[in-house]
C-alpha cells in the first residue's frame, strides 16, 4: 500500500465521516430551526405550567414561532413566570392569548398562541396578560367525578 | 485445627492482596503509558503520515463492519419499535425512537465494542508481537523512542477514528431504520424526519453521544495499547493479551457509558 492511496482512503473516510456528522446535526438534530436567529423576548404568568419545561416549543397555528426560554416561580403572586423567546420575524397583538396545550395523548407540553385583535405588537419584554394553565388531568378527573355524584344527589 | 485454618485464611488474604497490587501496578504501568504517549505526540504528530497509516488501518479497514451492523441495527430497531409502537397507535415515533436510541447510545457504545474487536485487537497482537520479536527494543538501540514512532500514531490513530465511525454509525442506523419504516412498514416519510427533529437535541443528544464517543475512543484504544505494551513477550503472552484487550475494552466501555451517561441525563 504505497503513500498516496491511504493519503486518498484516509482522505474519503474523514470526508464522508464528517458528512455524516454534519447529516446528524442538520438532518436529525434539526440544528437549522432550533437556533432561531433573532428573537424577542416576552412573559406569561401561569398558576399551573403541568409538564412544561424550557426549550418546549411555543407554536402559534402549529408552526413553532419561538421556544420557552426559562421557567421561575414568583413568590408574591404564586405563579410562574415563562419566558418566551418568540423569533423577530413574527409578530403577536398585544391581546395575544397564551394556552399551554399537549401535543397528541402523552405527548411533550407546549404553549400556543392565539392571536387577538389589537392594533399594537408585542414588544420587549411585554406580558402576555391572558393566559390559560395547562390541563391537569387528576382536577380534570376528580371534577367529573364531583359532578356525577351531585347529579345523582339530585 | 485452629492453627490450620488460621494459615488458610492467611494464604487466601495473601492471595486477594497479591490480585489487587497487582491490579494497582498494572493501572498504574497504563498510566505512565498514557502519560508517556501524551508527552511525545507532539514528536509523532509533526509527521503526519504516521497518524494517517493508522487511521487507516483503524478506521478505514473497519468501515466495513461498522457500516454493515449499523444497517442491520438501524433495520432491526425500527422493526421491533414498530411492533410496539403500533400497539399505541403513535408508530410515528418510530423516527424518534430510532434516532434517539442510536444517537444517545447505540452509535458510540456498539462502534466502540466493534472498534475494541477488529481494530483494538490488532494493536495489541501487533505490538506484542513486535515486543516479542524484539523490534521495540532495536527502536530503542537505534535511540528511536517506541512510544513516539509506534505507541504515539496509533493512539492517535485510533482517537481520531473512533467518533468519525461514531457518527457514520448513527447516521447509516437511521438510514436503515427509515428503510424499513417508510417504504417497507409504510409509516408517514413526513412524521418519521418531522418528529425525529423535534425530539432529537443538538446539544443534549448529538454532542453527547459525540463525546462519548471520543471518551471510548481514548479508552480502547489506550487499553488496546497498553495490553500489548505489556504483553509477555511469547506466543501464548500475545494470545492472552489480545483476549484481555477485548474484555476490558467491552467492560470499560460499558462502565464509562453508565458513569456519563448517569451525568449527562441529571
Amino acid at each position: 500500500m504505497d503513500r498516496t492511496k491511504i493519503d486518498l482512503w484516509v482522505g474519503i473516510f474523514a470526508a464522508i465521516s464528517v458528512a455524516a456528522l454534519l447529516g446528524l446535526a442538520m438532518k436529525v438534530g434539526n440544528l437549522t430551526t432550533t437556533n432561531i436567529g433573532d428573537t424577542y423576548t416576552v412573559t406569561a404568568a401561569f398558576q399551573n405550567i403541568g409538564g412544561l419545561k424550557p426549550r418546549s416549543p411555543v407554536k402559534s397555528a402549529g408552526v413553532v414561532v419561538g421556544r420557552v426560554d426559562s421557567i421561575q416561580f414568583d413568590g408574591a403572586t404564586y405563579e410562574a413566570l415563562v419566558t418566551l423567546k418568540l423569533d423577530k420575524r413574527y409578530q403577536f397583538p398585544t391581546d395575544t392569548f397564551a394556552n399551554i396545550y399537549t401535543a397528541g395523548l402523552l405527548g411533550e407540553q407546549y404553549i400556543g398562541l392565539e392571536p387577538g385583535g389589537e392594533e399594537e405588537f408585542l414588544k420587549e419584554n411585554d406580558r402576555i396578560m391572558q393566559t390559560q394553565d395547562a390541563v391537569v388531568l387528576e382536577k380534570m378527573i376528580s371534577q367529573f367525578l364531583y359532578s356525577k355524584a351531585t347529579e345523582s344527589n339530585d | 485445627m485452629t492453627k490450620r485454618t488460621g494459615a488458610k485464611l492467611t494464604a487466601v488474604l495473601q492471595s486477594i492482596g497479591h490480585r489487587l497490587i497487582d491490579q494497582f501496578w498494572r493501572l498504574g504501568s497504563a498510566s505512565r503509558l498514557f502519560a508517556y504517549t501524551l508527552l511525545s505526540s507532539g514528536e509523532s504528530l509533526r509527521r503526519p503520515f504516521l497518524v494517517i497509516r493508522e487511521i487507516y488501518f483503524t478506521g478505514v479497514l473497519s468501515l466495513i463492519i461498522i457500516l454493515v451492523s449499523a444497517f442491520f441495527v438501524g433495520m432491526v430497531l425500527a422493526l421491533q419499535g414498530y411492533n410496539t409502537l403500533q400497539k399505541y397507535g403513535s408508530s410515528e415515533a418510530i423516527g424518534v425512537l430510532v434516532a434517539l436510541s442510536l444517537v444517545r447510545e447505540l452509535g458510540p457504545v456498539v462502534t466502540a465494542l466493534l472498534f475494541a474487536g477488529r481494530a483494538g485487537t490488532a494493536i495489541t497482537a501487533e505490538i506484542g508481537l513486535m515486543k516479542a520479536t524484539e523490534q521495540l527494543a532495536a527502536m530503542e538501540m537505534m535511540a528511536v523512542s517506541p512510544i513516539a514512532r509506534v505507541v504515539a500514531p496509533r493512539f492517535w490513530g485510533g482517537v481520531i477514528s473512533m467518533p468519525l465511525l461514531a457518527g457514520l454509525f448513527s447516521m447509516v442506523g437511521i438510514l436503515g431504520g427509515y428503510l424499513v419504516a417508510v417504504p417497507l412498514i409504510g409509516v408517514d416519510g413526513g412524521a418519521f424526519w418531522s418528529q425525529m427533529q423535534d425530539a432529537v437535541d443538538f446539544r443534549e443528544d448529538i454532542v453527547n453521544g459525540f463525546i462519548k464517543s471520543c471518551v471510548f475512543g481514548v479508552a480502547c484504544t489506550m487499553i488496546a495499547l497498553f495490553e500489548g505494551y505489556d504483553a509477555p513477550p511469547t506466543a501464548e503472552g500475545v494470545s492472552r493479551a489480545t483476549t484481555r484487550t477485548v474484555v476490558n475494552s467491552s467492560l470499560a466501555v460499558l462502565g464509562l457509558d453508565f458513569v456519563m451517561t448517569s451525568f449527562m441525563i441529571s
